[in-house]
């Protein structure tokens, strides 16, 4: 291993800008004579829109223009879309309800737009949004996905009886109920996975600029995905055509997920750009961003459980109402279904599983992929149940895990997906060593004599990243295919830029991708860029999300590479006047095989574009390749976490005191990054287990609307964090990469809640565990003792 | 408008400001200086901290009008020169203490700011403690706690700034 190559903790290539305060992130770009836009927002979760008076707001100081939902229907500006189709039980398809970027007859969710003011400031454009006066008649409304299906709640989109988008299922029923039947023990399960706000630090924001002279846009936006936005800005939203507009995503602050998503805001400044005639600025607020951005999670379940008599688990059996929000966002179908279902065999030999999932609208913002998207969904249905039955049996829960763990692979669930390869016992037996799980036993004791109760949790979860073939995916209903696409261009002088489809906002792919590079060319990691997020430069790309950068961004890099190697050597050959097929590669050196001959990485590339060494004939002069790749499999990184609590049985106060992970993420590139990847996404399923909520009231008004409300994870809540690897190479890409981005938030949750419940010693226990919801477990469990 | 003068990073700046404008504005909008951001607007994020006569303050929270004679530091100002890194700049790097980066800048400038109060010697519990007005949303806060007391410790021994390029 080089001190730079793959496997090295490589300090980041990007951060001096960041640590300088030199990085751009779209709020820091200054268009020339740019305009700002704030929205103007429903207050009602439901209403019908009976006018919109602007008259007031165009008047006062530095309003440029005010416009309503009116005019981008006048204008054909068409509606956002979900871009993954599903189909219920009986065949019919999902019911997409139209979603115009400013409503105009009906506001669906508090934070609705029914209108957009431009100005020449910020303050100004403020200010004459107040003076909007939009009339409503207030509706009933639906908030509750537990009760949208009701005969007497309200309906919110005509397309959708009984508010009910789809009624999908996956799964054997008969096998599933034929075992629930025959079963020795079958645990059950009732859980509400909370409703999440993503948050990422940096806020939303674009801005969007008409040219006259080429008749063409500019769009600078906080995307994980310029070329999807681009492409169904142009497709379906129909502002410009694809090749007159041009979408950048400059350094992004944050996404999980929430950067996915084709959003009303950024199509917005790009229409008002042509009618004011200057660049249109929105940032959002972050009281803004609690009710416009797409919201997390949000499943009401029931799940069962059947085990024999030895504690082999026979059957699981799945119940969920996914709420997706007021509209449907970009991906929001595929979330509660293949994301989810798929996942539910963990790392176990389930012989059958069968699923159902109604999708329902709710007067609450769009609820779309946040990070982890349906797979901590599963894992935490499957990770309680386990160790429910583990309790339940009396069996050790590390007992339980190994009886029923997947031992051979490749491993074909009853739920689509095909384990190429792991070692859960590998990842489960470092974690138990790590986390001296032999003296829990001890803690515990400690901990009693100190008044406290301690408690120790697991999560063996499974994840399924790369996603994955675009066959595959398409057959189950993707409108795009997720391949990733790769340019390596090598420059006369040797260095070289790779021009990918993927998108870093935190991943550090600047120095990952740089990683490979230097280490398969044998050149200085300096003489490396990653050149991305701008659709004039990287000429098409699926974005980053779904731990998807290491399995095919990378992959297509390599592939790329593979096509410069090539090239090189023809050039090589040449340069040393020898056979193609004797020239050797090797640490950035080209060796005619049995001599001395040879030629540095800098004398090809460079005779590659002086071109005086061979003919046009014979030779393209040039050193640049491109590649597109397309996974053959998902990717199936999976480990083992362990959480440890300490709770105050006065207060319900719930302290992580301990946190163990081992991880199998294939081959690990950077294990500095990789680690903190690890790090970030604990700590968002620990935020989902003990703090976190968005709360609609009955009305639909979010309750936990600020960070005044929402209780963000602060450093004083979690732990320092235990983090370790087990490898196992994923044999469907050619660097044996898995995925580490969503592993922590996946884990976590099941971890935290099986840890806390083994301390109360009470399964009924809600996310977020909060004091108040832990004391008041504890107060049930003991009320309870009592009478009994 | 009334006006303004203030020293921003060694430099004295006069301007005149619509009243309600925020120091954080007027250090973005104003004097171009992004390094400081915004991520909430209720005072709880700490993306915008900065230093007003050599304390930590959020930018987000004060009129500029009130920082009249003030003298502000920047992240952009902390640095010795173009060419070296502060201590505590060096060691985020250093521990891989930032991911997006965008809450960075107000964590290392609360972080300086933690040294000059707490000192050289800072333990996790503190450091923690002392971090509950700035939001990461990224990193877990480990490599955070971990970079702050090895950035700690550099400002202590002397160790001073650091070359930028490694």
């Amino acid at each position: 291993m080089s001190a730079t190559g793959i496997g090295a903790a490589v300090r980041r290539k990007e951060d001096f800008r960041f640590i300088t305060g030199k990085g751009q992130y779209t709020s820091d770009v200054t268009r020339p004579g740019e305009t700002r836009a704030v929205f103007v927002r429903s207050p009602h979760a439901h209403a019908t829109i009976k006018s919109v008076d602007t008259t007031a707001a165009r008047g006062l100081p530095g309003v440029l223009a005010v416009l309503t939902g009116a005019e981008l229907a006048g204008d054909k500006i068409g509606n956002l879309i979900c871009g993954w189709m599903i189909h219920s039980k009986d065949g019919s398809p999902m019911k997409m309800a139209p979603h115009p970027a400013i409503a105009s007859s009906k506001a669906c969710y508090v934070g609705d737009p029914v209108a957009v003011v431009v100005a020449e400031t910020l303050a100004q454009a403020k200010d004459a949004a107040e003076k909007v006066v939009v009339q409503y008649e207030v509706l009933p409304s639906a908030s509750d996905p537990a009760k949208a299906q009701a005969k007497d709640a309200p309906q919110i989109h005509d397309v959708a009886a009984n508010n009910t988008i789809y009624q999908w299922h996956l799964g054997d029923a008969k096998a599933v109920d034929a075992a629930v039947k025959s079963a020795a023990r079958v645990v059950k399960i009732d859980l509400v996975n909370n409703r999440l706000v993503p948050n990422a630090v940096e806020t939303r924001a674009a801005i969007g600029e008409y040219d006259t002279g080429s008749d063409s846009f500019s769009l600078w936006n906080t995307t994980q995905n310029p070329h999807v936005a681009r492409l169904v800005i142009s497709a379906f939203v129909g502002v410009a055509p694809e090749n007159k507009l041009r979408v950048i995503a400059p350094d992004v602050g944050g996404g999980f997920g929430s950067k996915i998503f084709i959003y009303p805001e950024e199509v917005v400044c790009l229409w008002a750009s042509k009618k004011v005639g200057r660049p249109v600025k929105w940032v959002s607020d972050r009281s803004e961003a609690f009710l416009a951005d797409a919201h997390g999670r949000d499943h009401v379940t029931h799940a069962q459980l059947a085990l024999d008599a030895d504690g082999k688990m026979t059957a699981l059996k799945v119940k969920t109402i996914a709420n997706l929000g007021a509209y449907m966002s970009t991906f929001s179908s595929s979330v509660p279904t293949y994301l989810y279902a798929t996942l539910l065999s963990g790392q176990y030999e389930i012989p059958a599983i069968y699923c159902e999932v109604d999708a329902v609208y709710t007067n609450t913002v769009p609820v779309d992929a946040y990070r982890g998207a349906g797979r901590p969904e599963a894992t935490f249905v499957v990770e309680r149940l386990v160790e429910i039955a583990a309790r339940t049996l009396g069996i050790d829960v590390t007992d339980l895990r190994k009886r029923n763990f997947i031992k051979k692979f490749p491993h074909q669930t009853p739920v689509i997906m095909n384990y190429d390869a792991g070692d859960y016992h590998a990842s489960l037996k470092k974690a138990l060593e790590l986390a001296n799980y032999k003296e829990f036993g001890k803690r515990k004791r400690e901990s009693a004599r100190h008044g406290k109760l301690r408690g120790i949790g697991f999560s063996t979860y499974i994840e399924a990243c790369g996603i994955a073939p675009s066959q595959a995916v398409g057959s189950l209903g993707a409108g795009v295919g997720l391949w990733e696409s790769a340019e390596v261009r090598v420059n006369p002088t040797g260095s070289v830029e790779v021009l990918t489809g993927c998108h870093s906002h935190g991943q550090g792919h600047e120095t990952t991708f740089a990683q490979l590079v230097s280490e398969r060319l044998g050149i200085p990691i300096e003489s490396v860029s990653i050149v991305h997020g701008d659709t004039d430069k990287v000429q098409f790309g699926m974005g980053t999300y779904g731990s998807r950068s290491g399995a095919v961004g990378m992959s297509a890099i390599v592939k790329a590479l593979d096509k410069v190697e090539a090239k090189a050597k023809k050039v090589a050959s040449h340069l040393l006047e020898a056979s193609e097929n004797d020239i050797v590669f090797k640490d950035g050196k080209f060796t005619v095989a049995g001599t001395d001959k040879s030629a540095a990485w800098g004398e090809v590339s460079l005779h590659a574009y002086i071109a005086h060494k061979f003919t046009g004939q014979q030779l393209e002069p040039g050193l640049k390749e491109g590649a597109f790749y397309d996974p053959i499999n998902f990717t199936f990184p999976a480990g083992c976490h362990i959480c440890e609590v300490e709770v105050d049985p006065d207060t319900g106060g719930t302290e992580v005191v301990g946190w163990t992970a081992v991880d199998d993420f294939g081959t690990v590139i950077n294990p500095m990054i990789v680690e903190g990847q690890v790090h970030g996404g604990i700590a968002q399923g620990v935020g989902q287990a003990l703090l976190e909520h968005a709360v609609y009231d009955r009305d639909g008004q979010l309750v936990s609307g600020s960070f005044m409300d929402y209780c963000m994870p602060r450093a004083d809540n979690l732990p320092s964090y235990k983090v370790d690897m087990t490898v196992t190479k994923c044999p469907s890409n050619p660097l044996g990469i898995k995925g580490c981005g969503e592993a922590g938030a996946i884990a976590a949750p099941a971890a935290v809640i099986n840890a806390i419940t083994d301390a109360i010693g009470s399964e009924d226990l809600a996310m977020p565990a909060t004091s108040q919801v832990v004391w008041a477990a504890l107060q049930k469990a003991n009320n309870s003792r009592h009478a009994a | 408008m009334p006006s303004v003068s203030l020293t921003v990073n060694g430099k004295a700046v006069a301007a005149d400001v619509d009243p309600r404008t925020l120091l954080v504005q007027f250090l973005r909008e104003h004097l171009r200086l992004t390094g400081t951001h915004v991520g909430c607007d209720t005072s709880q994020c700490g993306a915008c901290v900065v230093h007003v006569n050599g304390k930590a303050i959020k930018s987000c929270t004060m009129l500029t009008l009130t920082a009249d004679g003030a003298n502000v530091t920047t992240i952009e100002g902390l640095a010795p020169s173009n060419t070296e890194l502060h201590p505590m700049q060096a060691a985020f790097r250093e521990h891989h203490g930032l991911q997006c980066g965008f809450c960075t800048p107000g964590m290392i400038m609360t972080a300086v700011d933690m040294v000059n109060r707490k000192g050289n010697d800072l333990d996790d519990k503190t450091i923690r403690e002392e971090l509950e007005g700035n939001i990461c949303r990224c990193t877990g806060y480990h490599n955070i706690v971990k970079a702050i007391a090895a950035g700690a410790k550099t400002m202590g021994s002397g160790g001073g700034a650091q070359r930028a390029a490694e």
